[in-house]
């Protein structure tokens, strides 16, 4: 960075609110900053789509329409397994991209395949537990609070069922080109949303299950 | 097979729309045919669908606006002579068709004019203003407006197959519940904006990276021009705002399509969340809006008056805390709805404070005209017609902040007359303004003087004998969406007003002519040095239009008012400082991910809207392939070789040193 003292004269003199020193904005940011900052500002939105529908779920939680209510469906274990496997999961893609920082590619699939066997646990769990729920007449039109719950829920699970499509995408396109810049930089985002979705998680299991099981 | 879909979509019984989608086909067939037959297809691929050039997709987001515009425009006209003869009577336009013709006309000027208006404008000028090649992400720019594009495909394509949204333009719950709406009109509604909302949040996502991530040497924030500042603002405001359309009608969808329950009237659902989450992005959408054209209105200014912008640093910190306050007010737009007296004062209170940031610019403006040598240029004339419009309009604003008033005058044609005071007044001329005070850099040459003047005038008279008997017919009691009526009262203010609707057709046709005769004259009004306003910021600086690069070497910035500096300086030293070090310029390659990606999503949103699913499933698969296939490709940039780079650049600094040498020796 470059810092330019411009004491009273100089090439200072054009700014008329000027006070003495001048931080000069050195230029343009390199590539790799730009990406990830694009990419954490979508982040950010996708996490405010995901209030609205958290706000949803939260003024219709009593909204059972006298159906079941959050405590007598939410099943703790699963949901703790859930919350391991996304967990793990978000460890083992910090190691696939260590091991893509190192260019080690044999480390990176391993991760890489890891992680997304972990994200296939737990969307069959989930799908396990919406199927279960469904069958015993508690689906998404059941009550506006399980409609709530599904949507929000499910939500999180498509962002989930993206994030494979894209992690298998990102295997393959190191298999064919390896870790070129380009490719560095998508594996940057896709690690960001990743990680993302882990947050989200980690609020929905807050939220949704344990809140949302108080009798 | 094909759904919902039948021959009984395309309405036959319904001669207006029917003839108004025969000769919208037409015509567009006409044009492709023409495009065709005289060859021009392989150009139009190569240098403008497939282009991801940030003011190429710029100019043709304001040629969608424009288009769009004429559209929206045959509305409004369809609806003010049908409130000017509907008294006792049925009019012209029965209801439901009525219905559909308000809330398209509502849907379209929003999301597809002012919208692509806007953001084509930033999109052009931005990046040159802050002194850079591109946008950050420029291909997901394209993709962006093709998305945009197919939002406006659809809303048009309800015209003539099926029908549109009979809801008013925020479609609310239960009216847009399928207990009351069965038919597809709100599903195309639902659908275009979901398509067009991705193209517009990547819009804004794209701008806040460029101005925080990009800006050239020296550009220290506190140097940005106003307009890149409003740009910031007016894009943040899209990146978290933007999402919550998103989830709103995602959710009304689900309770369409699937049965939930999010506002529907069984089983728990509450149409209050509808109301709170479409405002909570509603409100600060006209702000959005109407952020960037108090940006354009800065930029025209100051360059008019011959002065740097007056109050620089209020006037950063009036368009930051408009970009946050204007987060904290939705509840004003249903003050009447139950929120109890508390809530909203606070509500009103905080709608009020919003004045005071939009005052300091207000009163920066004139201080900026005061004591300057002012050009009365048409975008000159738009700016001055603008903070006259526009004071009144915040001020009926403050007026239904104050909930009491409000309970008289929601819903009221007094509301009406508000915003549109405030869109027509502070958007549309903010545009027209940017249009003509940048036309020339986009293409090369001035717009007609006389015929834009015309244009103003046409506009702002016919704006003021249009909307101020609105306000008269709502304070007499005149609610809004009214397909006809039996007070007598209220019967000359809607003749006055289709009046007003007559001269603001005539500048619309001003507008047209200008176009044509600039076109025609476009060599003598052509603008060889790049800077025919004498401006002051580094769009300027390049020549006009400028090169697929913008600027040959990067500027290096050291202070506000970039290139008026540089101009000063450059007549101090008669350019004796040495010939610039030309480099190799790497551009992103063209690519077609946009056109294609918005192919697959027509046909996507058509499905969806007609429970096609196969074809649903089919748009999909395309659309994800298409990432992947752009993903794949090796080579995303080419390079220009430096001495291109010189012979462009010397030719064009050629002619700004005859004119500065000129201007030097008067
Ligand atoms: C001082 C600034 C402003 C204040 C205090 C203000 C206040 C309000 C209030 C209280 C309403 C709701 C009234 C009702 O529904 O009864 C309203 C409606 C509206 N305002 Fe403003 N406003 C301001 C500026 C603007 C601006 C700058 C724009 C657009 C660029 C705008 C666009 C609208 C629109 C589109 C509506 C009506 C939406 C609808 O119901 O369909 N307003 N305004
Ligand atoms: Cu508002």
């Amino acid at each position: 960075m470059a810092i330019a003292a411009t004491a009273g004269h100089g090439h200072g003199h054009g700014d008329p609110h000027h006070i003495g020193l001048v931080i000069e904005h050195p230029g343009p940011a390199p590539k790799r900053v730009v990406t990830g900052f694009g990419f954490w500002i979508f982040l950010l939105s996708d996490i405010v789509m995901f209030s609205c529908f958290f706000a949803a779920y939260a003024v219709l939680l009593g909204q059972t329409a006298d159906g079941p209510k959050g405590a007598e469906l939410f099943d703790q274990r699963n949901v703790a397994i859930e919350t391991v496997c996304l967990l793990l999961s978000s460890f083992t893609c910090g190691m696939a991209s260590i091991a893509a920082d190192v260019r080690n590619r044999l480390w990176f699939y391993l991760a890489m395949a890891a992680t997304g066997v972990l994200g296939l646990i737990f969307l069959a769990l989930e799908f396990r537990e919406f199927a279960a729920l469904v069958a015993r007449g508690a689906g998404p039109t059941r009550s506006a609070f399980l409609t709530a719950f599904f949507t929000l829920v499910g939500c999180h699970g498509l962002h989930v069922t993206a994030g494979i499509l894209w992690l298998l995408t990102m295997m393959a396109q190191v298999f064919a080109k390896g870790f070129r810049a380009d490719i560095m930089r998508r594996l940057l985002c896709f690690a960001l949303f990743w990680h993302a979705l882990d947050i989200i998680w980690v609020a929905v299991f807050s939220v949704v299950y344990l809140l949302g099981s108080t009798p | 097979m094909l759904g919902k879909l039948t021959w009984s979509a395309i309405p036959f019984d319904q001669p207006i729309p029917l003839v108004a989608g025969g000769v919208v086909i037409v015509a567009l067939l006409a044009v492709l045919i023409w495009v065709v037959v005289k060859g021009h297809l392989p150009y139009l691929w190569r240098e403008w669908i497939t282009s991801v050039d940030h003011k190429r997709i710029g100019v043709m987001y304001v040629l969608l606006a424009s288009v769009m515009f004429l559209r929206g425009g045959s509305d409004a006209i369809l609806m003010r002579i049908q409130q000017a003869i509907a008294y006792q009577s049925q009019g012209y336009l029965p209801p439901e068709h009525y219905n559909q013709i308000f809330s398209a006309h509502g849907t379209i000027m929003i999301f597809f004019v002012a919208m692509p208006f806007v953001i084509g404008l930033m999109n052009l000028v931005v990046p040159l203003q802050l002194g850079v090649r591109d946008v950050a992400f420029p291909t997901l720019n394209s993709v962006g407006f093709w998305l945009t594009a197919t939002g406006a495909l659809l809303v048009n394509l309800s015209l003539v197959i099926g029908e549109f949204a009979r809801t008013g333009w925020l479609a609310f719950p239960p009216l847009s519940g399928l207990v009351y709406s069965p038919g597809v009109g709100v599903d195309y509604y639902a659908w275009s904006l979901q398509i067009s909302g991705v193209g517009t949040l990547v819009a804004g996502i794209n701008l806040v990276t460029t101005v925080l991530k990009l800006r050239t040497r020296g550009m220290n924030y506190l140097r940005m021009p106003m307009f890149c500042w409003t740009t910031l603002a007016s894009s943040l405001l899209m990146v978290a705002a933007f999402p919550i359309l998103t989830a709103t009608l995602a959710m009304l969808l689900l309770d369409r399509y699937l049965g939930f329950h999010f506002f529907t009237n069984e089983a728990g659902g509450n149409v209050m969340i509808f109301m709170n989450l479409i405002w909570a992005w509603g409100h600060p959408e006209v702000y959005i809006l109407v952020l960037p054209a108090f940006g354009i209105f800065s930029e025209v200014v100051s360059t008019f008056s011959g002065k740097p912008l007056f109050g620089y640093r209020s006037m950063v910190l009036a368009t930051m805390a408009i970009c946050v306050i204007s987060f904290m007010v939705w509840l004003h737009h249903f003050f009447t709805m139950g929120a109890g007296p508390d809530v909203n004062a606070i509500f009103g209170i905080a709608s009020m404070i919003i004045a005071i940031p939009t005052g300091v610019k207000i009163y920066n403006w004139l201080f900026t005209m005061y004591g300057g040598r002012i050009r009365f240029t048409t975008p000159m004339l738009w700016s001055v017609g603008f903070m006259v419009t526009f004071i009144i309009g915040g001020l009926t604003g403050v007026l239904v902040a104050v909930p009491p008033a409000d309970f008289i005058l929601h819903n009221s044609m007094f509301l009406v007359a508000h915003f549109h005071n405030v869109i027509i007044g502070g958007v549309l001329f903010g545009a027209f303004a940017g249009f003509t005070y940048w036309f020339p850099k986009a293409f090369g040459f001035r717009l007609d003087e006389r015929w834009g003047k015309a244009a103003f005038w046409c506009t702002f008279i016919g704006f003021y004998v249009t909307f101020i008997p609105l306000y008269a017919a709502g304070m007499l009691g005149m609610t809004r969406r009214m397909q006809h009526y039996d007070v007598a009262v209220w019967r000359p203010w809607m003749i006055v007003a289709v009046i007003g609707m007559a001269i603001l057709t005539m500048a619309v046709v001003c507008q047209v002519v200008q176009l044509v005769v600039s076109i025609r004259n476009r060599e003598s009004l052509r603008d060889r040095t790049g800077d025919p306003w004498d401006g002051r910021s580094l769009e300027w600086a390049t020549s006009s239009p400028p090169p697929v690069f913008n600027f040959a070497i990067s500027p290096d910035v050291r202070g506000e008012d970039a290139y008026w500096e540089m101009k000063a300086k450059a007549r101090q030293q008669q350019f004796a400082h040495a010939q610039p070090e030309y480099q190799d310029i790497e551009m992103p390659r063209n690519s077609p991910t946009g056109f294609v990606c918005a192919f697959f999503a027509s046909i996507m949103g058509f499905a969806l809207i007609w429970h096609i699913w196969w074809m649903v499933i089919l748009g999909l698969i395309g659309a994800w392939a298409t990432f992947v296939v752009f993903a794949w490709r090796d080579h995303d940039e080419y390079v220009i070789p430096a001495a291109d780079v010189a012979r462009i650049d010397r030719a064009n600094i050629e002619e700004r040193r005859n004119l500065v040498s000129l201007a030097g020796s008067v």
